[in-house]
């Protein structure tokens, strides 16, 4: 991963079968890393209740709507991708106390949304086992970097935190405007 | 303590690394190779928007907390809806003049330490944010997309506020205050040989 060179094959393939390219895949597609660690980061910072909810809800919404994906064959006409960005961004930046049936609820429908896409996409790159791979990386890094940020109360560590959720979410919007101008 | 630590080094430089994948080539994310470094030079391209933005920096560090952080962050929010208009092409106008104008503007903030209350700071630098937003957005290369350049870009545009963060840090000193007043003079006063350039 450090130095990657000319990649030339449609996804990652790591040589190790399709678990590990299902993982390879997730931790170097910054569309679904972003806002995934983004997820990790606002639920760290609600706490450790909301990262046990979110560790079991996010991998397997995102496994269902994978193998949904799988079967179907568009993609949404929608910028999911930009819309996780802004909301997730938001909700770290602005630090929002949500109720935690309602992170739990936006954690579910953004594992299920990603899913499908990931799903879709991969339909003809990667065996579906890649797809337990993906799922297994999700549970890793979740409960990563979520631990991480559970363990930071206030001050600058919490000011960083929010300063980044601002640039997931200022970047989200600026993607907005690349997906309606159609670029 | 140490691990906490460390797994913090492992996340951020992991992030880092993402972001540049070199020669990747794959058709998923064909075409933002090279976004990511493009997005983060853009914010760079123009004294008149860096100075404003690390104007940004100076007055937020100038103010203390919670301005020290929440006017760069409002800043990137602000940029990226300007950008979003300048990408549609909806015009905003004055856009030069309002970017030579937040120069003198925040310039003069810093000289005069001026100490609004914080939704008046939050507006200003909002304000002037969107003009800066629109400049880069309809300036923004073609065949550049995606995530890499956005995150890019707003990084691009972060770092400058730090660099204005850092330098205010010498408000903390006797001698240093004055300075910065001084450096909010030069801002403001090349932000008028910026206007003077838009209007002729």
């Amino acid at each position: 991963m450090l130095w990657p060179g000319t990649a030339t094959a449609h996804l990652v393939t790591t040589g190790m079968g399709p678990v590990y390219d299902g993982i390879g895949h997730l931790l170097l597609t910054p569309e679904d890393i972003i806002p995934v660690v983004a997820l990790a980061l606002f639920g760290g910072m609600r706490g450790a209740e909301s990262c046990r909810k979110l560790l079991m809800i996010v991998p397997l919404c995102w496994l269902l709507g994978g193998i949904t994906g799988f079967g179907g064959t568009n993609i949404p006409d929608f910028p999911v991708q930009a819309g996780s960005l802004l909301l997730i961004g938001l909700l770290v930046a602005g630090d929002v106390r949500l109720p935690v049936p309602v992170t739990v609820g936006i954690a579910g429908l953004f594992g299920l949304l990603h899913g499908f896409m990931n799903g879709v996409t991969l339909n003809n790159e990667l065996e579906p086992l890649g797809l337990l791979g993906i799922t297994i990386a999700l549970i890793v890094i979740i409960t990563i970097v979520s631990a991480l940020v559970v363990s930071i109360a206030e001050g600058w560590k919490r000011v960083a935190v929010r300063v980044g959720g601002s640039w997931v979410a200022a970047s989200g919007l600026l993607m907005f405007g690349w997906y309606l101008k159609g670029a | 303590m140490k691990t906490d630590k460390s797994a913090w080094l492992v996340l951020a430089a992991w992030l880092l690394l993402m972001a540049f994948p070199f020669e990747a080539a794959a058709h998923i994310a064909g075409g933002q190779a090279t976004g990511f470094w493009t997005g983060l030079e853009h914010p760079w391209s123009g004294l008149d928007h860096i100075v404003a933005m690390v104007a940004v920096g100076l007055w937020g560090a100038q103010l203390g907390m919670p301005a020290l952080w929440v006017l760069p962050v409002v800043f990137p929010m602000l940029m990226s809806v300007g950008a979003m208009l300048g990408l549609l092409g909806i015009p905003v106008p004055g856009v030069e003049v309002g970017i030579a104008v937040s120069a003198v503007a925040l310039g003069i903030m810093v000289l005069g330490e001026v100490r609004p209350g914080m939704v008046v700071a939050m507006l200003v630098v909002g304000f002037f944010a969107i003009f800066h937003g629109h400049a880069h957005g309809t300036e923004l290369p073609a065949g550049q997309s995606g995530l890499l350049y956005s995150m890019g870009f707003i990084l691009g545009t972060g770092c400058l506020h730090g660099v204005g963060i850092l330098i205010g840090l010498v408000h903390y000193y006797p001698l240093g205050k004055g300075l910065l007043r001084l450096t909010g003079g030069c801002i403001a006063v090349m932000g008028l040989f910026f206007l003077w350039h838009a209007v002729t």
